[in-house]
């Protein structure tokens, strides 16, 4: 299962950084969050992959062994709601960009490419 | 606390105090104001009198208090005899300097803001002598720089203002910085920073390897302060302050902090080659250069800068000597240097009060409109230049005595006695030409202003000050001798020589340097006096400190970083990414170079062959997004939703269904976000490409970048999935999440309680980014070509909007009616679910930011489903509010605790029976996750409606006035 994932990572990874360096906002802002996705599995992956463990508490305590590790999920809900955050913003930068300049292109201008 | 500390800490808050409530006076409250620092100075003065009494020669008054035990610092206060001396130069020149203030300001300005911040200076400056704690020192030593900065660009409409307050900010901040860095090394060779401490340690400090750069630093801090060369240049350009700042700063207390530390440190880092040599060549230099450029100034304000730095460098020439006569004759020019500086400087502003002017060429013969001042001015001027009977003639005569007792053999060691002659004899002349060029002579045709004497209070300070340099230098032993024999003893302890203060010493060759400096002064100001005034330009004008500073500043500020722009890596954005990327690979190569993969015992060995298909699937959606996205833009949105949803169900699998509800919700909400952004970007049509060598190769390396970025993530990420996880803190989480914050879902009670206060600063951000696009697309205005109804819109039926109103806002009523009122009956069914996901998240995957998102999600459904105009006609969609809202719940429930006296952001719970609905848990923490919902929906419904607004805007057209914007809500 982990050499699935880390290949899972690997792909996202190569893809966003593919799209973040073409000239495109679009791509750009696509690129990205394929990125944010391939970070989010990897903090998640952190703390070891676990199929069947339970996420919640069925007595007062719990132990690792038996409970699914909280720590990085919970680090990766704070992750997903901020990579919405600059999705979001950076889409409308995009926006405002194609509303001043006229076009695309991540420099504003369509330089030599 | 014993009466000594109640003192201190008495005298410490009352100018602050004051100064808080002044800050609140109305901006025509000008003699408001004015009584208040008054009353607050005479406080201080007053309690500074009554602290006599308590300070002893053998131990300072102290207060301490604990203020970070853990890294050894208290917050402590310590008044000796030579702080009690620059207590009273603070508090009574700053009585002084605000009656005349309260005269001197005009009504025009607003004058409460001159006050607050005149009092938190002095504050500040208190703060400075009385700290017993060398960081705490340095706080109040960065503050006295803001202040001044504050108060110098007081007029902050007259760029001389701004740019004299900016200088002097990035000089004696920078020095500040310094000095820092220099109190932290002598805290660490002493180990403590506690000054008393220190003070004992002197030859601990001096035998030291590291007292070299520990001196250097600490030297540098105090010859910027105290304007000391090649520093000095700020001063000069400090004069565009209203004069009373000048008369407070420039005299008496800031530049003085410089002295003051040296004169503090004087038994810990004097007495070595080193000191003696950088700190009396500086002194020295400050003296000859100060002294000669202020001949030339023909700004009243300018001389007295000029002649200031010069004091300022023969006090720490004094202190260089190492010799402890010197550093008592240090601390008597000290307070005399004070005492005649700020009067001449209130008759300075007097006369540019009065005359309209301070150029000393169009001023003249003032003598016959304002006799008084000019008595009083005179005075002081022969004080400064070093006339007998007055208190500068005292303690110049200790300096010559000084220079010449440090003199050696040789004929170098002549150069101080000559230099020192020849000052004092630019003294004299510059004495003169203030005096003479203004209050004396013929008055010229060109003053602004038919002069008159000012208003008594504005004459009464420099009336007092003027007697006292009278009355010190005609009776030193019984006014300052006391004080001063206090002030040295606390000083140098042991080391402290019998002086004796008196006026006549015999014929010494002191009086006859004295003698040589007046006579020659005189006879040169006759000579030269007319020469003086026809000059244009003071020499050395290229070697000026400032247009040196000012390169410098553009060499740093400006010419390098741009160059670094333009060179390293340009200023586009892709070989700025290919940069970072590189980077990044490079220090992940360098930092996992070496470390193997270790095998962990419970890995899940075995593939699902499930899994892998899923992820077979989720990498080909993201290779085709990777490809799609140039000239497809709805396909590769659709096959980046195919990766998200591809992690979404990895989530569930891998046991963590909260992440997969957020992911799932976050998913939606951000496809529908493009999807409403892709309108407005520029049509693609796709195209064959010319594919010439150069873009090939650059696509080539980009995928070889692209490539090894992926195969070092998926390494990395193998490699820390193999690696056995030990003592994380999750144990902790899974024992205490019931126990201690009173859930089960224990992801959830990590985000609002354990880790809370991160939460907080999460949904800061997320309310900062809806803010910024709100205010982004206020002013947006869409490309002209993409208005208009959207070639797929303009094939279907819009004749059947029953509004008519198809053209904007309405959009889809047509074609969308039946999907429409299925979403419109829906809308309260999610609504619902939101609340579910909300009140279940403490036990059960679920909380605010899934019930937020879910929320949102009904929110914008109805959006589309029926426009713009129909939602808000029926609906109040205030979504700034909302995140205002929420914010504020969350800051109330974190701050809720401290009323129960616990830390930020505790919470309590309980459980609750509500009869047939159930057991229900009941948090704070529920009441902060109530926050979280709220601002999650405020936000992610601002920046939809936001983006969803655009649809109405009307095109900005080149000349007729762009149609008003439609009433809309807050959103618009």
């Amino acid at each position: 299962m982990e050499i699935v994932l880390a290949a899972a990572i690997g792909v996202l990874t190569a893809s966003g950084v593919w799209l973040i360096l073409r000239p495109r906002t679009f791509q750009v802002i696509v690129g990205l969050t394929l990125l944010s996705y391939a970070v989010n599995l990897f903090i998640f992956s952190t703390g070891g992959l676990r199929i069947g463990a339970e996420p919640v508490l069925r007595a007062k305590t719990g132990s690792l062994e038996a409970y699914a590790d909280p720590l990085p999920q919970a680090l990766v809900l704070t992750a997903i709601v901020i990579s919405f955050a600059t999705t979001a913003l950076l889409l409308v930068v995009v926006l405002v960009a194609r509303g001043l300049t006229g076009g695309d292109h991540v420099d504003g201008r369509e330089g030599k490419p | 606390m014993t009466s000594a500390g109640a003192l201190l800490i008495l005298l410490l808050a009352t100018p602050f105090v004051a100064s808080f409530a002044a800050a609140f006076l109305p901006p025509r409250g000008r003699n408001v104001a004015a009584l208040l620092a008054i009353s607050a100075m005479l406080l201080a003065l007053v309690i500074t009198l009554a602290l006599s009494p308590e300070i002893t020669s053998v131990a300072p008054a102290r207060f301490a208090v604990s203020w970070a035990p853990s890294l050894g610092l208290e917050f402590t206060l310590r008044a000796d005899g030579f702080v009690w001396i620059f207590l009273m130069l603070i508090c009574g020149v700053g009585l002084l300097v605000s009656i005349y203030a309260r005269y001197y300001m005009s009504p025009e300005d607003p004058v409460p803001r001159f006050f607050s911040l005149l009092l938190a200076f002095a504050g500040s400056m208190i703060g400075l002598v009385l700290s017993g704690n060398v960081v705490q020192l340095v706080v109040f030593w960065e503050m006295t720089s803001l202040l001044s900065f504050l108060l110098i660009g007081y007029w902050h409409h007259g760029a001389a203002a701004r740019e004299g307050a900016r200088t002097a900010l990035i000089v004696t901040s920078a020095g500040g910085l310094c000095l820092l860095a220099g109190l932290l090394l002598l805290a660490r060779i002493v180990g403590s920073y506690d000054l008393d401490i220190i003070l004992r340690s002197g030859a601990f400090v001096r035998a030291s390897p590291l007292y070299g750069p520990t001196l250097a630093l600490i030297l540098l801090g105090a010859f910027t302060k105290s304007a000391q060369f090649p520093f000095h240049f700020w001063l000069p350009q400090a004069m565009a302050a209203p004069t009373p700042v000048s008369a407070y700063l420039h005299s008496a207390t800031m530049v003085k902090a410089g002295v003051f530390l040296l004169v503090t440190l004087w038994p810990v880092l004097s007495g070595t080659e080193a000191w003696y040599w950088t700190v009396s060549a500086a002194g020295l230099t400050t003296l000859a250069v100060g002294a000669f450029l202020a001949i030339f100034q023909n700004d009243l304000k300018g001389v007295l800068a000029y002649s200031t730095i010069s004091h300022l460098g023969l006090i720490t020439f004094l202190l260089g000597l190492n010799s402890p006569l010197a550093c008592v004759a240090a601390i008597f020019h000290i307070v005399n240097h004070a005492i005649f500086k700020a009067s001449l400087f209130m008759a300075a502003g007097a006369v540019d009060h009065e005359a309209g002017t301070r150029d000393m060429r169009r001023l003249g013969g003032l003598i016959r409109f304002m006799p008084v001042t000019t008595v009083l001015a005179t005075v002081a001027a022969a004080a400064m230049a070093g006339v007998p009977l007055l208190n500068g003639f005292l303690s110049k005569e200790m300096f010559f005595e000084e220079t010449l007792a440090a003199r050696g053999q040789g004929v170098l060691d002549l150069v101080p006695t000559l230099i020192a002659v020849a000052a004092s004899g630019f003294a004299v002349i510059y004495s003169l030409r203030f005096i003479g060029g203004v209050f004396f002579g013929q008055a010229p045709d060109t003053m602004p202003k038919r002069p008159h004497e000012p208003p008594v209070w504005m004459v009464a300070p420099i009336g007092l000050l003027a007697l006292l340099c009278l009355v010190v230098g005609t009776l030193p032993a019984k006014t300052i001798g006391p004080y001063l024999a206090r002030a040295a003893g606390a000083v140098l302890g042991p080391q402290t020589p019998s002086f004796k203060l008196a006026v006549w010493h015999g014929l010494t060759p002191a009086l006859a340097m004295s003698s040589l400096a007046l006579v020659v002064g005189v006879a040169a100001y006759i000579l030269f006096r007319r020469r003086l005034l026809e000059l244009r330009a003071a020499p050395l004008g290229k070697l000026n400190g400032r247009v040196i500073f000012e390169q410098l500043l553009g060499l740093v500020a400006d010419r390098a970083p741009s160059w670094v722009e333009r060179r390293f890596p340009g200023d586009r954005l892709q070989p700025q990414l290919l940069f970072v990327l590189l980077a990044a690979l490079a220090a992940a190569t360098v930092a996992l170079s070496g470390s193997a993969i270790s095998l962990h015992p419970s890995a899940l060995s075995t593939i699902d062959p499930a899994f892998a298909a899923l992820w077979a699937i989720g990498g080909a959606c993201a290779i085709g997004a990777a490809m799609a996205a140039k000239f497809h833009r709805l396909a590769a949105l659709i096959l980046l939703g195919g990766a998200g949803l591809v992690s979404c169900v990895s989530f569930v699998w891998l046991s963590a269904p909260d992440l997969a509800t957020t992911q799932l919700l976050v998913e939606v909400v951000t496809t529908i976000l493009i999807l409403l952004g892709l309108r407005w970007l520029p049509a693609r049509v796709p195209f064959k490409e010319q594919r010439d060598l150069p873009t090939r190769l650059r696509r080539a390396r980009d995928a070889v970048v692209a490539v090894v970025a992926g195969a070092g993530m998926s390494l990395l990420a193998y490699g820390v999935m193999m690696h056995p996880v030990n003592d994380s803190i999750s144990q902790f989480f899974l024992s205490r999440a019931y126990a201690e914050g009173g859930g089960r879902n224990v992801v959830n009670v990590i985000l609002v309680d354990f880790r809370g206060f991160d939460t907080f600063g999460e949904i800061t951000v997320l309310g900062i980014v809806a803010l910024s696009v709100f205010a982004l697309l206020r002013r947006f205005r869409p490309a002209e070509e993409s208005l208009g109804p959207t070639p797929q819109k303009l094939g279907r039926d819009i004749d059947q909007d029953p509004t008519g109103d198809a053209a904007r806002g309405s959009g889809v009523m047509g074609y969308l009616r039946v999907p429409g009122l299925i979403i419109q009956m829906m809308a309260p069914i999610i609504l619902l679910f939101a609340v579910h996901l909300f009140l279940r998240g403490h036990d059960l995957p679920g909380g605010g930011f899934s019930a937020g998102l879910t929320a949102s999600v009904a929110l914008i459904l109805l959006y589309m489903a029926r426009g713009v105009r129909w939602v808000e006609a029926r609906i109040i969609v205030l979504p700034v509010r909302w995140i205002a809202v929420g914010l504020l719940v969350a800051l109330a429930t974190g701050a809720g605790s401290f009323v129960f006296g616990y830390p930020f952001l505790t919470s309590y719970f309980t459980y609750l029976d509500f009869g047939p609905l159930g057991r229900t848990p009941l948090a704070t923490a529920l009441l902060f996750d109530l926050g979280v919902f709220i601002l999650v929906v405020g936000a992610t419904t601002l920046i939809l409606i936001a983006i969803a607004h655009q649809s109405l805007r009307t095109p900005r057209r080149a000349k007729a006035p762009a149609a008003g914007e439609p009433a809309g809500t807050e959103g618009t």
